[in-house]
């Protein structure tokens, strides 16, 4: 990770953890919500902009998570955070259920078929599905986490609930990118074919890469739940996952920082022109106009591996170095 | 019996209206490849001109009841294909080298921009038609007492169908949007002007879809901003059901699915009703996915 990017997230870290000191309550749950959505939006990211699979339906594991956690807690008695992993694993294994089938689709049908999935989820959730989910008033009375003995529940103590969460994701996320997993997923991204061709497993590591993003936002469905003490069908709706694929698209698909600063954007701005809050849509509707012909790759674009003068350098003086081993070699018999 | 041919009818009529959108869909599929998501809310659009028009013009006091629809659809269909060519030419001409998300991310603004746009014109409530317009009362066929609003509708999708089908087939401009459609650098060398037939496709596609709001608006008597997006995604799935690309295959899955749908909402559950048609895409593009009568969409693994 280049030192620009850890300098700015660690000026992001200190300002935030500062924030409770100069921001009223309202605020500091505004940041709450940025911080929730980074999670949600970093959690498609992996589907959306490093595998390049086009999930609108990205509400569906998200609600599962909170649904799950809602449920455990609710009914029986299991600490919300206890939940978490498990709301992360359920949602993990629905979306390894219905992405397996849908998978082999081309681009803007999988689209579709995800937006019928997050609809199908939805509608489901209404109608009292298993006799779990409440209907359309959905669960209340969720309780609140308890982390070491202190129970979270001022907007402040979920501010450093929810961005430590981020702050673990965004370490773990950019390892994943680096690592074999994410470098297969960027190859599967830019060239499906040639991919395959050079042995990735397609089709594994798209179900992987679903599997993983919907278990990331299976927990920041918990916190959700956690946080409003209070779901319904309606938080998960098909605007949720337009606003999370505009998240990503607007920030920079495939980029963790870009994405951040999507969801800081997207999430934080409408609250600061309130006056116009019933435009907001309609504002990010034309902003996704706009960017798609004058700016495609987003605000801050994925920086591609590549490489620089100085580490054309480095290797030539690694062989210069490593020169006379061979020669010698060659004389001692 | 009676409650099947009665649910029969009336997703007909449904289905009707579904096909007239999907036809847009098709249209602009097989020509340019592309899924065009802000289609369902120009069909909203529809319904919203239809109804402004309609109590503004008062067309239908003046000249009587069906001339004055059909100028009354004449007009929208004007307007709300005015519309899809310039949508085309805003939000979709510059991204015609581009990879395909980049069209697909811009249609979703536009329509997220469209409906919008709308709520804010017209406010967010239900928008009723005034009473009364299309002859009320049933009309007796075979012993079942079908209302004449839904043989009214469904015969104006059957008419519009028809017309769209022998222009294609029949005249130059048809017959040059089928031959972008097989391969546009090939009509281009043929001296066909692709730039042109895209501008009539969406200038047709729109207005067809715009027709099936003022439909909607006349036959359920309200129309609501986001109606486009359930509207048009049945639509999406009718035109995959028959084979998307293909102008038949979108009649023939529109009529298919109303009529899956209002026997699958009359019989299995009503609260589930919009969730058939989303089980039916799903189903169709894992088991078939080139529709009843249609083209590959699916990459092999």
């Amino acid at each position: 990770m280049d030192r620009k990017l850890l300098a700015a997230y660690g000026a992001a870290a200190l300002l935030l953890a500062l924030a409770p000191r100069f921001l009223d309550a309202y605020w500091v749950d505004v940041l709450d919500n940025v911080g929730l959505y980074a999670l949600l939006a970093l959690s498609l990211n992996l589907i959306l902009g490093d595998a390049g699979l086009f999930n609108m339906g990205q509400a569906a594991f998200y609600a599962v998570g909170a649904y799950t956690a809602a449920i455990l807690s609710t009914r029986l008695g299991l600490p919300v955070l206890y939940a978490l992993p498990l709301a992360g694993l359920a949602a993990a294994a629905f979306a390894a259920v219905v992405a397996r089938p849908v998978l082999h689709l081309r681009g803007d049908y999988l689209l579709i078929v995800t937006v019928g999935l997050g609809e199908i989820v939805r509608i489901a959730l209404v109608n009292d599905v298993f006799g779990l989910t409440g209907g359309a008033n959905g669960i209340f009375g969720i309780p609140r986490p308890i982390l070491f003995g202190h129970k979270v529940k001022r907007p402040e103590d979920f501010l450093y609930l929810i961005w430590g969460f981020v702050a673990v994701t965004v370490f773990l996320f950019h390892r994943l990118e680096q690592s074999r997993f994410g470098r297969a997923l960027n190859y599967l991204r830019e060239d499906p074919v040639a991919a395959e061709g050079s042995g990735v497993d397609t089709v594994r590591y798209k179900l992987m890469a679903f599997v993983l993003g919907a278990a990331w936002a299976g927990m920041a469905g918990s916190i959700y739940a956690a946080k409003m003490t209070i779901i319904s069908p309606e938080s998960f709706g098909f605007w949720e996952s337009v606003i999370l694929f505009l998240i990503v698209i607007l920030g920079g698909s495939g980029s963790i920082p870009g994405v951040l600063l999507g969801a800081a954007l997207v999430v934080g701005l409408p609250e600061l022109f309130r006056g116009f809050a019933t435009a907001r849509m309609l504002v990010f509707g034309l902003v996704m106009m706009v960017m798609m012909v004058v700016r495609r790759q987003g605000l801050l674009p994925l920086r591609r591996v590549r490489f620089k003068a100085a580490d054309v350098a480095r290797a030539e003086r690694e062989r210069a170095a490593a020169r006379p081993a061979p020669a010698r070699a060659e004389v001692s018999p | 019996m009676e409650q099947f041919f009665q649910q029969l009818t009336n997703g007909l009529a449904v289905g009707g209206i579904y096909a007239l959108i999907a036809l847009g869909y098709t249209m602009v599929y097989g020509v340019m490849k592309l899924i065009n998501f802000a289609h369902g809310d120009l069909f909203t659009w529809g319904g919203y001109l239809g109804l402004t028009l309609l109590t503004s013009f008062l067309l239908q006091d003046r000249l009587g009841v069906l001339a004055g629809v059909g100028v009354l659809a004449l007009m929208v269909m004007g307007l709300v294909g005015l519309m899809g060519v310039l949508l085309e030419r805003a939000a979709y001409r510059p991204l015609r080298e581009a990879p395909r998300l980049s069209a697909v991310v811009s249609a979703l603004g536009a329509s997220i921009f469209l409906q919008n746009a709308l709520m804010l014109l017209y406010g967010a409530q239900f928008q009723v038609y005034p009473d009364g317009i299309l002859p009320q009362g049933s009309v007796d066929v075979f012993g079942l007492r079908i209302p004449v609003v839904r043989i009214l509708v469904l015969l104006a999708s059957l008419v519009m169908m028809a017309v769209l089908y022998l222009f294609v087939q029949k005249t130059k401009i048809g017959t040059a949007i089928r031959a972008a459609a097989i391969d546009q650098g090939a009509a281009r060398l043929m001296g066909i002007d692709v730039n042109r037939v895209v501008s009539i496709v969406f200038l047709i596609g729109p207005a067809l879809g715009g027709s099936a709001g003022l439909l909607v608006g006349l036959y359920y008597g309200q129309v609501n901003f986001t109606m486009g997006w359930v509207y048009g995604m049945k639509a999406f799935t009718a035109a995959i059901l028959g084979g998307i690309g293909n102008i038949p295959g979108a009649m023939v899955g529109g009529l298919l699915l109303g009529v899956v749908e209002a026997l699958g909402a009359a019989y299995l559950s009503i609260a589930w009703k919009d969730a058939i048609a989303f089980c039916v895409l799903i189903l169709i593009l894992i088991v078939r996915p080139t529709g009843l009568l249609g083209e590959r969409v699916a990459e092999k693994v």
